[in-house]
């Protein structure tokens, strides 16, 4: 087995999802069967195969360092599901 | 007759005439959807009124004497992952239920500028995951030719309203086969352009280094209208390519005497349904009878792609998704402290193929699985791309069925992950490698539509468009689909 319920829980922990009883048996096994077809990799030799992240011979995209203007502030707390004194409003951090 | 089985070239003309008007093709567009819509279900959202505003506004213009847009006129629907500003833009998720984005897409910018005019927002697999648009966490939508059907996805909206002619053209986005896979299904033609050809700046973003946005419309010319709208470097994207942009309609010559064209025994053998092999096989011999030379090759990693995509872009993905904590914009849930509240936002947010792909692409990255999964599925990305390469250094385009099998039935793969990925194993190598590749109709199948991919070489959607272009004027464009017992 590639990963184990308790695996899938601190994998979900990672990923800020909290799943329940049900999930957390259905992922294990559907993810078992994911990486389980996924080890079908391991029959090639990639020993000295380079990896590709991007298919374009781009890297590093610069502009000129001038300063722009950038968006309104109302506008950009437009969608902000709660806001205070023209800024985003999170519950606390610490208890 | 529905003004929409005009050809583009025709219905400019007759706009030039003032035959008709922009109105008038507003009021079409609306009218298919009033009467179709209810069957197929392609919609998550139809903009009536601000359609009209703008087919008046057009109108006022045109009768003035002024130049006509590209795409002047022509009513368009627009996957609901890419922004316009001021409309909601859902992305198939109840996350972003309320999301209204304060920019428009490079795309969006370009369409209008072309004075296309926006319809509406169409259904997807939520955050695009999916290849049946059973996904979407409003409701599925069904196949124009068989409502018990599914009509391919993520872009299943899309596909679905161009073959009801609901609209004359649609835009989608493919990561790996999501316009190719439901434009095969629902009987369309379906463009992914190379990687970095059009504009991401604005499209919301599942896998990066495979999204790509591409036209879905009813014949090869409009796809190359649309796509030569669409193309081009932008500044706002990165990752967009600055190469320059041809004139895709001088490459519709009709004439492919002397191309050389390669078919992969890969993706025409085990897997393959008989019947779509079929149709495509009699689509290769019309390619041959038409002057091309066609010669038997080997990708011989493509069995790999799949597995290596379903590490990779889990992995894009869960990056990506991470910024849906319910803190700048979606549906917040409430919890006693932030991260509490973070992972209620998430939990009764994302679907369960969402979770299932963010908890995929978390483990690939995790420690300790890094090497074991995502860098030796990046590795095998680099032989996936040098198959091709050694292809396409003898050949001008690669053609074989876009999908394994026609579209499936509503719900009868939608709790089989595996199976469903399986449906992507043709379209998912071009993604890998980045290429240009099309889906266009090729007969039908057990009364459903069969899809022919033609891929080609990085930026050369031209030698793409061409032969699918010769091959449609040779076989005659594909018949719309009853709807709901009525044709246009």
């Amino acid at each position: 087995m590639a990963i184990s319920k308790a695996e899938v829980y601190k994998v979900a922990a990672l990923a800020r999802l909290k799943l329940s009883e049900q999930e957390a048996d259905q992922f294990t096994s559907q993810l078992n069967d994911i990486l389980e077809f996924a080890n079908k990799l391991n029959e090639l030799d990639t020993e000295n195969v380079q990896p590709t992240s991007h298919v374009l011979p781009i890297h590093n995209v610069f502009r000129e360092d001038e300063v722009r203007s950038s968006t309104d502030r109302d506008k950009a707390l437009k969608n902000a599901p709660e806001q205070q004194d023209h800024m985003f409003y999170v519950p606390a951090v610490f208890e | 007759m529905s003004l929409f089985n005009d050809s583009l070239k025709g219905l400019h003309k007759r706009l030039a005439k003032r035959e008709i008007t922009a109105s008038d093709l507003v009021n079409e567009s609306l009218r298919r959807i009033v009467e179709v819509d209810s069957h197929i279900k392609a919609f998550i959202k139809v903009d009536e009124e601000g359609a009209r505003q703008r087919a008046r506004e057009l109108d006022e213009k045109l009768a003035s004497g002024a130049e006509r847009g590209f795409l002047a006129a022509l009513p368009a629907g627009i996957k609901d992952n890419i922004c316009i500003e001021g409309m909601t833009t859902t992305c198939g998720s109840q996350l972003l239920s309320n999301y209204e984005p304060i920019y428009s897409a490079t795309v969006m910018h370009k369409l209008a500028q072309a004075e296309a005019i926006t319809m509406g927002k169409l259904n997807m697999d939520e955050f695009a995951m999916g290849s049946s648009t059973e996904n979407s966490s409003y409701h599925p939508t069904r196949n124009p030719w068989n409502p018990e059907k599914v009509p391919g996805g993520s872009s299943g909206g899309s596909a679905a309203s161009v073959a009801a002619r609901e609209v004359y053209f649609s835009l989608g986005s493919d990561t790996g086969g999501s316009i190719r896979q439901p434009a095969a299904f629902c009987g369309v033609v379906g463009l992914k352009p190379t990687y970095g050809r059009v504009s991401r700046y604005g499209l919301v973003a599942f896998a990066s280094s495979l999204d790509q946005i591409g036209p879905l419309t009813k014949n090869v010319e409009d796809t190359a209208y649309v796509l030569q709208v669409i193309s081009g470097h932008d500044a706002c994207d990165s990752t967009s390519a600055n190469v320059e942009v041809p004139d895709y309609l001088s490459a519709l010559t009709g004439e492919i005497k002397g191309m050389r064209i390669a078919v992969a025994k890969e993706m025409m053998g085990e897997g393959i349904d008989p019947s779509v092999r079929e149709r495509v096989q009699e689509a290769i011999v019309k390619l041959e009878q038409m002057g091309a030379y066609v010669e038997e090759v080997s990708l011989p990693h493509t069995e790999y792609a799949v597995p290596a995509y379903y590490l990779i872009a889990p992995a894009e993905a869960s990056s990506n998704l991470a910024r849906y904590d319910g803190v700048r914009y979606g549906v917040r849930k409430e919890g006693k402290n932030l991260v509490d509240m973070y992972l209620e936002t998430r939990s009764q947010g994302f679907g369960p193929e969402v979770k299932r792909r963010i908890m995929l692409g978390t483990y690939a990255l995790s420690s300790g699985y890094y090497d074991a999964y995502y860098l030796k599925a990046q590795k095998v990305r680099t032989l996936i791309r040098q198959d091709f390469d050694k292809v396409f250094e003898q050949f001008d385009v690669i053609v074989g069925p876009t999908t394994p099998t026609t579209a499936f039935g509503i719900g009868e793969i939608v709790n089989d992950p595996l199976t469903m990925y399986m449906n992507d194993i043709l379209t998912i190598p071009v993604n890998l490698a980045g290429l240009p590749a099309i889906s266009i109709p090729c007969g039908l199948a057990e009364g459903m539509p069969v899809g022919l991919q033609i891929i080609g070489k990085p930026f050369d959607e031209s030698t793409v468009l061409r032969v699918a272009h010769a091959y449609e004027q040779e076989t005659g464009p594909m018949p719309a689909p009853m709807v709901g017992g009525k044709t246009e």
